[in-house]
């Protein structure tokens, strides 16, 4: 037993060690984990700072769920978090808590014809978004790239046809025609590849999502603007959620997250992309930082071909409601009966 | 009270003697224990991320545990049952052996729910009142409430049973009866629920299908009972309390069938979904042949397959059944092993496999994933371990209470001889 044991330590340490450091050089010293400090046996990084952490942590684990907050309960967390992000990440941090606007609902179109797998969407998400950027890497989107199979000559008689010489059940040993399995790990010199075509995915913000009613304790739900949100402090990381999402768009904090400070984005809101902490769930808000203020997402912005849009589905003028008028759409997966809020569309 | 207090006395007095053999599978399962308190303590400081779980897979072998271990705890209706719907005299005798191992099952899905959760500090979200809860619709919710339920019921059972006994006092029929048969029924519905909880997942094809309740309950009723017959030999073997050979005869009946019934549903569930062959197959297809190359639990279904026939065909065979030296205990260990690997990580781990973009990731456990996994069941022993000899002393009346006079008269007149030799009380 003591042998896989040890492997495993060298394993965890080595990944913990450059975290240690960078986090070291990025704090400086500023909001050290008391952890961290007691590692490095400096006393004197213990400063004043640590306290106040440790002060926010207790307060923050005694708060109640965002929703069943009083609006004094919900401003006093805001401003400590801002207080606790400021100090920790050494820049001023606004923690928002704008509710949803009244006659919004939030829809997105995605123009697959368009789209070549650059995945700038993907980085400007995790920018935004502040994500952890490795140890967990997590990404919200995800690209898929699809392959186009061939209908090969070679291959017209191979198959089920059995020796009797009466074929008993098709012939297709291969797959033939669109292979439906994804690949997002690719990483091609240039894109798009020839032979294949990529499919964007991320939440769908489901208007009856299975994550939500899975959750055994009302941590994640709906937005009356359509947003499928979390209260991080409230998720106790139980993963129903994700065994749940069908459309394989929820990401764990498996390890404490790690975000550079300056890499930190501070224009944060409570219900998105404020910093997580670890064993927490997590996913795409559609921006609501930015849309509830009238922006349009991350993404949207960064798409070179102009394949992403999105709007207001209560407003018939808004881009997407045309596009669902005008375009060849269709939802993903659309048996499941979860009435995405993200659609896919062709010329 | 004073009795109560004596109860507790007597009966940690009785369990701290025994003999050398008794010590060394203490100190085994302790070992084990701290070991896995080592490995909580690096889950729980740094994250999940010392397991292998990923978003891929992010269930494995905990919730493998989870899973079979709520199924042992079910079983112990197997025992209850015929006691008392059925009015089996042998089994009633021994029926408190059962709730024990209810407890103590019980006790182990809790410390695997505890390693299974990312934020093992903030389960008091999930206290009612406190916290909230999202009752009735999330199926973990179910779930504890039934859990919970469940150990306070057998947790009472047991002990009201054993103290009456310890007293020399009947049972009240009136307040013991109703719970024995709502613990019958809660034992059913804590297996269903377990089963609803993985069952109810569209976005998991392996899971969503109307059979796995049923499967759950009939394979609970195969490995639970195995365990129980285990437990109920080794008692014979080491202890002075014998169990009558019907009682285990009824038990083994009942894992026969129900392993008959396991394996017919596994049957219709590999059809079912091999012949049409859909892409919702391809967990199955998995598990069974793997897939693309990935092959990592082919060899462990294949190795449940065949033990849960051998297992099926000594059962069967009424000489081999009723070996009580070597096949009985045989067949038992192959249906607990069959049993754990098909509900276990064959169950669990392949739903995940693909995910539900079609992506294609194996899992196997980390070490500290092992250790804990090994010490929750090693925790989970010791606590039946101790349970069943404090028992077991009440049952054979060397646990008993004397009142005060009793005591003084004894003590009073040189004459009374010691009730029993140490080399007895060892035993
Ligand atoms: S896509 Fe998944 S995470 Fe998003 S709302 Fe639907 S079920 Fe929930
Ligand atoms: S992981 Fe968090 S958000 Fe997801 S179901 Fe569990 S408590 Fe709810």
């Amino acid at each position: 037993m003591s042998e896989p044991r040890d492997k495993d330590e060298k394993k965890k340490d080595a990944p913990l060690k450059p975290d240690e450091t960078s986090r070291r050089e990025f704090l400086g010293g500023a909001g050290l984990s008391v952890t961290a400090a007691a590692l490095s046996g400096a006393g004197a990084l213990l400063s004043g700072s640590d306290e106040a952490e440790a002060k926010a942590t207790w307060g923050e684990w005694f708060q109640k769920n965002y929703r069943l907050m009083t609006e004094d309960e919900k401003r006093e967390a805001v401003l400590r978090l801002e207080k606790r992000y400021t100090e920790e990440f050494g820049k001023k941090t606004t923690v928002d808590s704008a509710p949803a606007q009244e006659g919004v609902l939030f829809g997105y179109a995605l123009n697959i014809q368009k789209c070549i797998g650059c995945r700038r969407c993907v980085y400007a998400c995790v920018k935004e978004n502040n994500q952890s950027r490795d140890n967990p890497e997590i990404q919200w989107i995800r690209v898929l790239k699809m392959e186009k199979g061939n209908f090969l000559a070679e291959n017209m008689d191979k198959g089920y046809p059995d020796p009797a010489g009466i074929q008993v059940g098709g012939n297709a040993y291969q797959n033939s025609g669109v292979v439906l399995e994804g690949e997002h790990y690719y990483e091609p010199a240039e894109v798009p590849e020839k032979g294949h075509f990529y499919f964007p995915m991320q939440c769908m913000q489901c208007e009856k999502p299975p994550c939500v009613k899975v959750c055994p304790v009302r941590t994640t739900y709906r937005d009356p603007d359509g947003i499928v949100v979390i209260d991080y402090n409230w998720c106790i990381g139980c993963r129903m959620c994700i065994a749940a999402c069908p459309y394989w768009a929820r990401r764990f904090n498996w390890g404490e997250p790690n975000l550079p400070a300056e890499e930190m984005n501070p224009v944060t809101h409570y219900l998105g992309n404020r910093p997580r902490m670890k064993g927490v769930a997590e996913k795409c808000t559609f921006c609501l930082q930015r849309t509830r203020q009238g922006r349009y997402t991350a993404c949207v912005e960064v798409c070179p071909v102009g394949a992403r849009k999105f709007g207001n589905l209560l407003d018939p003028n808004s881009e997407v409601r045309k596009i669902l008028d005008k375009k060849k759409v269709f939802r993903l997966k659309a048996e499941l009966n979860t009435y995405p809020k993200f659609f896919y569309f062709m010329d | 009270m004073k009795p109560l207090i004596r109860f507790a006395l007597d009966s940690s007095m009785y369990v701290a003697r025994g003999s050398a053999i008794f010590y060394g599978w203490i100190i085994f399962l302790g070992f084990l224990s701290f070991l896995m308190l080592l490995g909580a303590y690096e889950q729980f400081t740094k994250g999940m991320i010392v397991t292998n779980y990923n978003d891929q897979v992010s269930w494995g072998l905990y919730e493998a545990q989870f899973v079979f271990l709520v199924g042992v705890a079910a079983a112990a209706v197997t025992v209850v049952f015929p006691s008392y719907v059925y009015h089996h005299k042998k089994m009633k005798e021994i029926v408190v052996l059962g709730e024990l191992l209810a407890v103590s099952a019980v006790c182990m899905v809790m410390i695997f729910i505890m390693f299974h959760m990312g934020r093992p500090d903030r389960l008091w979200h999930l206290i009612p009142v406190i916290g909230i809860f999202n009752w009735p619709h999330s199926m973990l919710t179910w779930d504890v409430v039934v859990l919970n339920g469940y150990l306070g019921l057998n947790a009472v059972c047991a002990f009201y049973y054993l103290y009456m006994k310890y007293t020399g006092r009947e049972v009240n029929k009136l307040f013991y009866m109703p719970l024995v048969y709502i613990s019958i029924v809660w034992a059913l519905s804590i297996h269903t629920v377990t089963a609803f909880l993985l069952n109810t997942m569209p976005a998991r094809p392996m899971w969503f299908h109307s059979s796995l309740p049923i499967k759950f309950i009939a394979t609970a009723f195969a490995a639970g009972p195995s365990m129980i017959i285990l437990s109920f030999l080794v008692i014979n073997k080491f202890t002075k309390l014998k169990i009558a050979d019907e009682a285990i005869e009824t038990l083994a009946q009942i894992v026969t069938w129900c392993l008959g019934i396991t394996i017919f549903l596994g049957l219709s569930e590999v059809v079912t979904e091999l012949y049409p062959s859909t892409e919702h197959s391809f967990s199955l297809q998995y598990l069974i042949f793997g897939k693309h190359g990935l092959t990592g639990l082919v060899v462990w279904y294949w190795s449940a397959v065949v033990l849960l026939l051998a297992a099926f065909f000594m059962l069967l065979t009424p000489s081999l059944r009723k070996n009580h030296k070597l096949w009985l205990p045989l067949a038992c260990v192959f249906t607990f092993a069959g049993v754990w690997i098909d509900k276990g990580m064959g169950l669990v781990v392949p739903a995940f496999i693909p995910s539900p973009i079609g992506e294609l990731s194996e899992y196997t456990p980390s070490a500290i994933e092992i250790v804990n996994t090994l010490g929750g069941w090693a925790t989970g022993l010791l606590i039946f371990t101790v349970l069943a000899k404090g028992a077991i002393g009440v049952l054979l009346g060397e646990v008993k209470y004397r009142a005060a006079t009793d005591l003084a008269s004894e003590f009073s007149s040189e004459w009374q001889p010691v009730v029993h030799s140490s080399e007895e009380i060892r035993k």
